[in-house]
């Protein structure tokens, strides 16, 4: 364990994002004002109109690169920090604005904004480690608080957080739900998600939506063939891959295999 | 001649990314920009060809803070398209999981955003140093909002038990128990909490504006309602755009909303108190005349006052459909596609949320339309500090400024909702 004379200095930054993630330590009611005992909150815009100016010990980023001005600062942030984790879907896999990258973005100025000239944005939705090197990955959309805790915790300390890689469908197991996709024919991402919810979705009656992305190693080819079993088309196959972590790869690829309009 | 400039790059303590610019020449205000420089994510277009289930998750994420708020809108319009009524206990529950979502959101404006800058400290932990009571207050009655969103809807970011019909799974009354006793200390902290903003030291500001929320003559609007105003405007949701436009202007990533030939107006917790006091229950319009607000109220800065009322107002009414549920017979009411168009409005924590769909036969989102809080106050928040700086001009630079972020946070603006939408720059000339 590495000494420590001084709070480690933390800074959240953000990117194209909705706030959820950050707004996890935030939500981190029961303790929030012990985790600040232990780390000097030292930029963190959306609590705090006091910044420090960097270098960094730790940086927790949030959010996906989408502008020009956005795929520089990332490099000027991964300079200023020791250590860097992206939190959410966003962050480690471009997020739901990610779905821009199967279309023409063009496209989607003109549907929002009339006055398309103004508007500076980049082709794609990309994850931050397409950037810069990336220290570690929380999954999740949004991240769940007692894993981010896990792993400012593992931090502060010099350990490896502990954040399991398994499927959904192993936490499902774990908790005692019953299958939703074999006894109620729902379909459910949970054989090719990443554990960390802790089987949420089926535990209300639905099937997972695959928030946590893909799981280390997927057999996405294999829940398309059980999702034409319960009568899914081409189209809702492509659907289902296409969500919140639409564009890592394993997703990505499976998606791409059903999609009509490209092939 | 003396020039001079009021810039901050980046705005604390709102969610999402802005700025403001304000310029002055010899005392007189030239130039005031609400700067939204918040990456579009380009929503409208990517609901395109999706599933009209889907809304509710994929709108959600448009906010992190107000998920319940986009989860709400989305499925009453898909309800309003394809001929449904959610009623009975489902409406209660609905109800109760925006009651969560206003104690939370609320909660965590009036205490962690909001009240650093009536005491002058730069963040709720430093405040905590000198008023930790205060602060863990304000923590634990955070908590008890987001313990209804994550026992109702699965987790408090991203709620996840919220379909377009009702909900995936609802819940016997003994599960709501442990909820009960929460939230009766929760009720008696939000009297504390009215008690406590109350006191806090205000500036006279009170402004003209056209407030505008929704009004039901036996509830305070959540989630059913007409669109009224203090000017007298009375329609039906569905006919929000023939009253309300969006103008794309250069400094902001958001859109900004205007009434036709009228301008700009106000939404929010300071708009809904001033048109629905009546509509309050009898113990918080109590609390409310006992802290010295009137029928409405004017004055942007006593918004934090406001919010409280409505925590307590949240608080109270959640204990109300608690105590009355029973659990329906079934967790959602069916829904079957077909080619229509849908419309609705619900009360977010910061204003009226505004959402349209254009479904094809088969159910899939052929447009979407959404209009969020920030964006329809944008307008009022720039033109309260054209008026608020000459007000102020002889304060010192650094003061002069932290008192206009402190005029933006009374809004609560939620940027990352308003991309579709701060940095703050005063320039003295």
């Amino acid at each position: 364990m590495m000494a420590r004379k001084s709070k480690p200095k933390v800074a959240v930054w953000k990117f194209a994002s909705c706030d959820g993630c950050q707004l996890s330590l935030l939500d981190c009611e029961d303790d929030l004002l012990a985790v600040s005992q232990e780390i000097e909150i030292a930029h963190f815009p959306e609590a705090s109109r006091a910044v420090m100016k960097g270098p960094y010990d730790l940086s927790l980023v949030e959010g996906s690169i989408t502008t020009p001005h956005d795929a520089e600062r990332i490099h000027e942030i991964r300079k200023s920090s020791k250590f860097l984790i992206t939190i959410g879907a966003c962050a480690t896999a471009g997020g739901i604005q990610a779905l821009r990258n199967f279309k023409d973005v063009n496209d989607f100025i003109s549907i929002v904004y009339a006055t398309p000239d103004y508007i500076d944005t980049l082709q794609k939705s990309t994850p931050i480690s397409d950037h810069i090197k990336v220290d570690f990955e929380l999954r999740g959309c949004p991240i769940d608080k007692m894993q981010l805790l896990e792993v400012i915790s593992a931090f502060i300390n010099g350990r490896k957080p502990n954040t399991p890689a398994h499927s959904t469908c192993i936490e499902c197991k774990r908790r005692g739900t019953v299958c939703v996709m074999v006894a109620q024919g729902k379909m459910c991402m949970g054989p090719v998600t990443h554990a960390g919810c802790g089987a949420l979705c089926p535990s209300y009656d639905r099937g997972c939506y695959g928030c946590f992305g893909p799981q280390e190693t997927t057999n996405t080819g294999s829940l398309s063939t059980q999702l034409k079993k319960l009568g899914a088309d081409d189209d809702e196959i492509v659907r289902t891959f296409r969500g919140f972590n639409a564009y890592a790869e394993p997703f990505r690829k499976e998606s791409e295999l059903h999609d009509k309009e490209n092939h | 001649m003396t020039k001079k400039t009021i810039k901050v790059d980046y705005l604390a303590r709102v969610e999402g990314e802005g700025g403001l610019y304000i310029k002055m020449k010899d005392d007189a205000v030239v130039d005031v920009k609400l700067k939204i420089f918040e990456p579009p994510r380009f929503f409208e277009g990517l609901l395109r060809g999706r599933d009209f289930q889907e809304a509710p998750d994929i709108t959600a994420r448009i906010c992190g803070i107000c998920p319940v708020a986009y989860q709400m809108s989305a499925v009453h319009a898909m309800e309003n398209a394809l001929g449904v009524k959610v009623e009975g206990p489902l409406r209660d529950l609905r109800r109760l999981l925006y009651c969560g979502e206003w104690i939370e959101s609320h909660t965590l404006h009036i205490y962690m955003l909001h009240a650093p800058d009536f005491l002058g400290y730069p963040d709720a932990i430093k405040m905590a140093k000198d008023h930790k009571e205060i602060v863990e207050r304000g923590l634990k009655l955070k908590k008890a909002g987001n313990q209804i969103v994550s026992l109702l809807g699965g987790r408090e970011i991203h709620p996840i038990n919220v379909r377009v019909g009702g909900f995936y799974k609802v819940f016997s009354k003994k599960d709501f128990e442990p909820l009960i006793e929460t939230l009766k200390w929760a009720r008696d902290a939000a009297l504390e909490t009215v008690r406590w903003t109350a006191q806090l030291p205000f500036p006279e500001f009170e402004q003209d504006y056209e407030f505008v929320a929704l009004h039901h003559p036996e509830e305070y609007p959540f989630n059913e309602g007409r669109i009224v105003s203090s000017e007298g405007l009375d329609i039906d949701c569905s006919d929000y755009e023939q009253h309300f436009q969006e103008e794309h202007v250069e400094h902001s990533n958001a859109l900004h909303s205007v009434l036709k030939k009228r301008g700009a107006y106000f939404v929010g917790p300071m708009a809904r108190y001033s048109l629905n006091f009546d509509q309050l229950s009898p113990m918080v319009r109590e609390a409310a005349l006992e802290a010295g607000l009137g029928r409405e109220c004017r004055n942007p800065f006593k918004s934090i006052v406001i919010r409280s009322i409505e925590v307590l107002y949240a608080c109270d009414e959640a204990l109300r459909i608690l105590e009355s549920y029973e659990k329906p017979e079934r967790p959602f009411v069916s829904v079957e596609p077909r080619e229509a168009t849908g419309f609705s409005c619900t009360e977010a924590p910061r204003g009226i949320l505004y959402h349209h769909y254009r479904l094809d036969g088969q159910g899939k989102i052929l447009d979407a339309k959404i209009v969020p809080p920030t964006s329809q106050n944008q307008k009022t928040i720039e033109n309260d500090l054209w008026k608020f700086v000459p007000q102020h001009i002889h304060l010192a630079q650094e003061e002069l400024t932290w008192q206009c972020e402190q005029a933006i946070r009374n809004y609560d603006p939620c940027i990352s909702c308003a991309t579709h939408f701060l940095k703050l720059d005063i320039e003295r000339t």
